[in-house]
């Protein structure tokens, strides 16, 4: 029995440890931040493997979660006779939830765990190591411009994803399926609402953009210098950042909507 | 003898050093004096926190007791800030290399450059080439780390570990996993570069013979002390049978060839009763 | 140098195509309230009852969109809704004897408010009421009414 009990409670501490850990190493990484306005040219290279090379997955998730989203809404509305609001629902759906969602879990498994794994190869072939030893912090040098760019990336990303499926459904929509242009923008127009669904968005996203950074570059920092350490952090990336978003989701959605 | 310098011509003083990892002890009491522009080794057998001294002096890792005073300074009692300016004068040659994998040859040299100054291209550009002249790979300038071999590789690394002309530079096992002829380009190499530039070099090592071929002073360490110091032909000819076993490499004496086990022949009877 | 160039210049397209799929949300999917209601006159609308209006709902005037539902409050003495709609200025010679009513666009469509234009020549202005006013039809009370009457019609037979 107590046995039980210690073993929650060391799960408890060491959890509460490596959010410590994670904090701590937050503020270093923040306190880089403002350091980068005098090297724009190492956000950008961040940019571009971060937003950029996750191009190709948004754009083809995106316009294929719009297309079958039209497809499904409009076998059940086409029953109630309202599959002139087909471009609400994608719209609401997208805008509110599975564009800002659907792109930060993409965004875990195609740019966060390649952070993850590039800043633990760094560790475990000691380059941070020969980092700090040249007088070049790599909290400033490799960390923060790699949060900042994730950060900046995913609203961009997730604006990208939306915007794309709404596409995608009105091909489907009114390409294929013969519906009407004009009610399909018009009540679309009519219904969403700019700060309530697109803004909050867009506040979704960034919040998963800063999440999701600063997990994929905590765990590539903390993991274990050796093959199965960085495997495993990468993992755990994966799995930590598609929990603390669909979790922080939940808090997010409740707190703006609710 | 190290015993005999003034504080003054010491660069590197280290009082009374104890550090442990865990139940771990590494360093129990060490003292250890290195006079500037000497090419001074640190040696002792595999796993005697050789890697962690050099460490503990970049200011990576923290001491449990004692000091170590770079110059005028306490390397873990310096701020964040004086610590990185402090390092800006000390190379570390990791035993990896630990190049940019993502840089090739030139930019590696080039990174502690750009992050610290501010030179114009052109300037930069010589600069890092005289750094590969140095180490004879100017024409290599171009690879990747991944197409170089090892000693290449450590050469490059110390191409870059001097591209802010340190004061101090210290190699982590430079000779291991060499072949004789990069060997040999390393031991020169290390002791023209010392001598060229007026650096001080601190090597650890456990290979005996070509650290003894190029040092001016050898610290011997074992069990966290420091078991004898001195040039490399006083230790050949030490007193003590350990040291001597070391510096001569006997696969037996003080130091048992077999790890403390009961009899082999009680363990073999054993099995079969 | 080249490589970096052409870093740049996909980072560059990048972040204009998600600034441009950012712009396209705002002006094509919803509708900015920054550029609808700057220019328009406030008037108020007396109902008993507003059904499921809602705040911004459209307010048309022979099927054409004239302004949107600014606010909906409740009048505590004579509890009537009152509506407060933005009409654009462009339409700023309506009657003053101009009726109101709530529809519902389609069956399980939002409410809107439709206006019917009188034939005074005095027109209306920023702060008027419009007292001519016929409440939403709540479909519940309908179809109460209409199960009262065939209930009647029941027993005449």
């Amino acid at each position: 029995m107590t046995d039980f009990f210690s073993r929650i409670g060391r799960s408890t501490l060491g959890t509460l440890a490596r959010l410590g850990r994670a904090s701590v190493f937050l503020w270093h990484a923040l306190v880089g931040l403002p350091g980068l306005i005098l090297r724009p040219g190492l956000v950008v290279a961040q940019i571009y493997s971060i937003g950029v090379l996750s191009l190709i997955i948004i754009v083809v998730s995106g316009t294929f979660v719009g297309a079958v989203l039209a497809l499904q809404g409009y076998n059940t509305l086409v029953n109630f006779g309202a599959q002139d609001s087909l471009g609400v629902l994608v719209a609401l759906s997208l805008l509110r939830e599975l564009g800002p969602v659907v792109t930060a879990l993409l965004f875990a498994g195609r740019a966060g765990s390649a952070l993850t794994a590039e800043i633990g190869l760094m560790k475990t072939t000691e380059q941070l190591s020969s980092m700090e030893m040249m007088a070049v912090d790599p909290m400033r040098r490799v960390v923060a411009p790699r949060l900042l760019a994730g950060f900046i990336s995913m609203p961009l990303l997730a604006a990208i994803f939306s915007f794309l499926g709404i596409m995608g459904a009105y091909v489907v929509g009114v390409g294929a399926l013969g519906l009407d242009e004009g009610p399909f923008w018009g009540q679309m127009q009519s219904a969403v609402d700019f700060r309530d669904d697109v803004m909050n968005g867009v506040i979704k996203s960034l919040v998963f953009g800063f999440v999701a950074s600063w997990i994929a570059v905590y765990e590539g920092f903390d993991a274990e210098p050796t093959s199965e350490g960085v495997s495993r952090a990468t993992t755990r990336t994966v799995v930590h950042t598609s929990l603390a978003v669909l979790g922080l989701d939940f808090v997010l959605t409740a707190l703006m909507f609710g | 003898m190290a015993a005999s310098l003034s504080a003054d011509d010491c660069i590197v003083d280290i009082r009374n050093l104890h550090f442990s990892r865990g139940r771990n002890v590494i360093f129990d009491g060490v003292d250890i004096r290195i006079p500037r522009g000497s090419v001074t080794a640190i040696m002792g057998p595999s796993g005697t926190g050789k890697t962690t001294l050099l460490r503990l002096i970049g200011g990576q890792l923290r001491p449990d007791q004692g000091e170590i005073r770079i110059g005028d300074e306490v390397v873990h009692q310096l701020r964040h800030r004086q610590l990185y300016r402090l390092r800006r004068r000390m190379g570390l040659l990791f035993q990896s290399g630990a190049l940019f994998t993502h840089l090739n040859v030139f930019e590696n040299v080039a990174f502690p450059l750009r992050e610290h100054t501010d030179l114009p291209e052109p300037l930069l550009r010589d600069l890092v080439l005289m750094k590969l002249q140095a180490v004879g790979l100017r024409g290599a300038r171009e690879l990747m780390p991944a197409e170089l071999s090892g000693g290449m590789a450590r050469r490059v690394a110390l191409a870059r570990a001097i591209a802010l002309d340190p004061a101090i530079i210290m190699y982590d096992e430079p000779f291991t996993g060499q072949d004789p002829i990069s060997m040999g380009a390393l031991v020169t190499l290390i002791r023209t570069l010392n001598d060229a530039l007026d650096l001080t070099s601190v090597i650890v090592s456990h290979d005996v013979a070509e650290t003894a071929r190029i040092a001016d002073l050898i610290y011997v360490i074992s069990q966290g002390r420091v078991v004898e110091s001195g040039s490399p032909e006083a230790l050949m000819a030490s007193e003590s049978e350990w040291v001597r076993q070391f510096m001569h490499g006997l696969p037996d004496g003080p130091v048992p060839f077999h790890y403390p086990a009961q009899p082999l022949a009680d363990d073999l009877l054993g099995e079969q009763r | 140098m080249n490589i970096a160039r052409s870093v740049e210049i996909w980072v560059g397209l990048f972040v204009a195509a998600g600034f441009a799929a950012m712009l396209g949300l705002a002006m094509h999917v919803s509708n900015i309230p920054l550029f609808q209601t700057v220019d328009g006159y406030d008037v108020q609308l007396r109902f008993n009852n507003i059904g499921g209006l809602r705040e911004r709902a459209p307010v048309t005037m022979s099927g054409v969109q004239i302004g949107r539902v600014k606010a909906i409050e409740l009048d505590p003495r004579s509890f009537d809704a009152v509506v407060t709609v933005t009409i654009r200025r462009d339409f700023n010679e309506i009657p003053e004897d101009t009726g109101a009513s709530i529809y519902t666009s389609g069956l399980l469509g939002e409410q809107y408010i439709a206006l019917d234009p009188g034939g005074l020549d005095f027109f209306l202005e920023d702060g008027d009421e419009i007292t001519l006013t016929q409440s939403a039809l709540v479909l519940e009370r309908l179809i109460g009414r209409f199960l009262t009457s065939m209930g009647d019609g029941g027993d005449d037979d």
